[in-house]
């Protein structure tokens, strides 16, 4: 799985975090930064669904 | 496309002794294309219902939330709040890139971490405001002794309102949000409210303190009038949306007690009542195609997050209350670069504020059948003038 952030994008909502914990996290200025690369499938399904919620569409999940 | 133009329906569409969501939702949403309608103030504008459309709206930049633009929809009766637009620093009204730099200077104020560390703060405001129900006996109204008052002073926490200053802070807000208040009322609070902002940043200036209005002072990023307008919008856009929802919901755990304390109670919460359903207004800029009708530049536009949070091809059985679904795709915060810069300190307010009552006042019950409880239909957010209650 490949996860791309736009940090420009990013209107620092929160809902990745929310959704994914594991795998983003906000920085000092509220914007997304990816943590880790998703360890297990749950994992994996949180941050494709971080990717469909996002807001602002600044994160792109490819499966491969 | 034309048929629809010939019989717009009527607005608002909330009516008295109708189901929640109204049942017209669900007509539209099958319908092709989107709904036309005329306000009252005599506009016609698209209704905006299906879950992706709505979406849509809320994300193309040829569609504006910019009220100066020709054709943007203006609703009747404003909530209680006089008309905003100028007040500089009044960024949910703006478009990018403008809106970013109001954007980007605020969320490092509302992230998931910062909004945490606000907790044991929230929780003290919601314990003293229960202290003071059971002090005044076994009855209340729970929206006024309760649900109005915790955001407006979490608001005034995060901004720095000093502790003396708080009544008078929430006598003024109160005013805004209260029906029976007149324009002249309500003109005359919120020109105090801003008075008031404007002084507090002076003093901020000269004695800083832990508090929102200092660090973006620190920050120079706003001017200090651009501040006071982003204050005021804090003010007005956290508090009755969270206070209906507070509402809302313990009409809702009082008969669903088995959610109480579940996380997942909250966004369901947010999800099924949408209560800021006609709060995300809209015009085209240039013309533009949303679920297959064509919108034509200087046409306003509302996204009814109500009736995309109840599309049953994204939510199951949409009108049933269950938070066991995965509710977090809901569009109760809009969507897009506005969607609401508060929502995870709503998360934590209504979290705090149902565990909290239900844990310290176990009896608490309905004072009123549920069928009495006083619906806002004529408010331009849902929810309940007044809640009675008793333990
Ligand atoms: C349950 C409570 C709330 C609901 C349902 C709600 C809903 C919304 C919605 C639908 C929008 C988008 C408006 C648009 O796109 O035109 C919005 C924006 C906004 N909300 Fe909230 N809100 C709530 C609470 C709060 C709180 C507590 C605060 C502040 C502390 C807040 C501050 C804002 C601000 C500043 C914006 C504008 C954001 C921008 O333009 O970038 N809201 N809210």
């Amino acid at each position: 799985m490949r996860i791309r952030v736009d940090t420009d994008r990013c209107v620092g909502a929160g809902q990745c975090v929310l959704s994914a914990p594991d795998v983003f996290d906000q920085d000092d200025l509220g914007i997304v930064m990816v943590l880790a690369e998703p360890a297990d499938e749950p994992a994996r399904e949180a941050a494709r669904q971080a990717g469909v919620i996002c807001p602002s569409q600044a994160i792109t999940v490819g499966e491969s | 496309m034309t048929t629809v133009d010939k019989c717009p329906v009527a607005f608002p569409l909330r009516q008295p002794g109708q189901s929640f969501p109204p049942p017209q939702y669900l007509q539209f949403r099958k319908q092709q294309g989107l709904v036309s309608t005329t306000l009252p103030s005599g506009e016609h504008v698209w209704l905006v219902t299906r879950h992706e459309d709505v979406r849509e709206v809320l994300t193309d930049p040829r569609i504006s939330s910019n009220p100066s633009h020709p054709g943007f929809p203006r609703a009747a009766k404003t909530g209680g709040v006089p008309s905003q637009d100028e007040v500089p620093g009044w960024f949910v009204a703006l478009d990018p890139p403008e809106h970013g730099r109001f954007r980007k200077t605020l969320i490092p104020e509302f992230t998931v971490r910062k909004v945490r560390e606000m907790r044991p703060a929230i929780q003290q405001i919601v314990d003293e405001r229960i202290d003071a129900m059971l002090a005044a006996g076994n009855t209340g109204d729970l929206i006024a002794d309760f649900a109005l008052s915790v955001p407006s002073l979490v608001i005034s926490t995060l901004l720095g309102v000093p502790h003396a200053d708080r009544d008078f802070f929430e006598t003024k807000t109160r005013v805004l949000v209260t029906l029976t208040s007149t324009d002249e009322q309500r003109q005359a609070a919120s020109k105090a409210l801003l008075r008031y902002l404007n002084r507090l940043i002076v003093i901020k200036q000269k004695r800083p303190g832990d508090d929102l209005i200092s660090r973006l002072l620190a920050d120079g990023t706003l001017g200090k009038q651009e501040l006071s307008g982003v204050s005021m919008l804090l003010l007005i856009a956290g508090h009755e949306t969270t206070a209906n929802n507070i509402g809302l919901g313990v009409v809702t755990l009082l008969s669903h007690p088995q959610w109480i304390g579940d996380e997942r109670a909250v966004e369901e919460l947010l999800r099924y009542y949408s209560v800021a359903d006609l709060v995300a207004f809209r015009v085209a800029v240039e013309d533009v195609e949303i679920g297959g009708q064509l919108i034509r530049a200087g046409e306003g536009i509302i996204p009814l997050v109500a009736a995309a949070n109840h599309d049953g091809t994204v939510f199951e059985r949409p009108d049933e209350f269950d938070p066991s679904r995965s509710a977090r795709s809901h569009v109760a915060f809009g969507y897009g670069v506005h969607q609401c810069l508060g929502q995870n300190l709503v998360r934590v307010e209504m979290d705090i504020a149902y565990r909290t009552l239900f844990e310290r006042i176990p009896t608490l019950e309905l004072a009123v059948p549920m069928t009495e409880l006083p619906i806002k239909y004529d408010g331009v957010l849902y929810g309940l003038h007044s809640l009675p209650v008793r333990w």
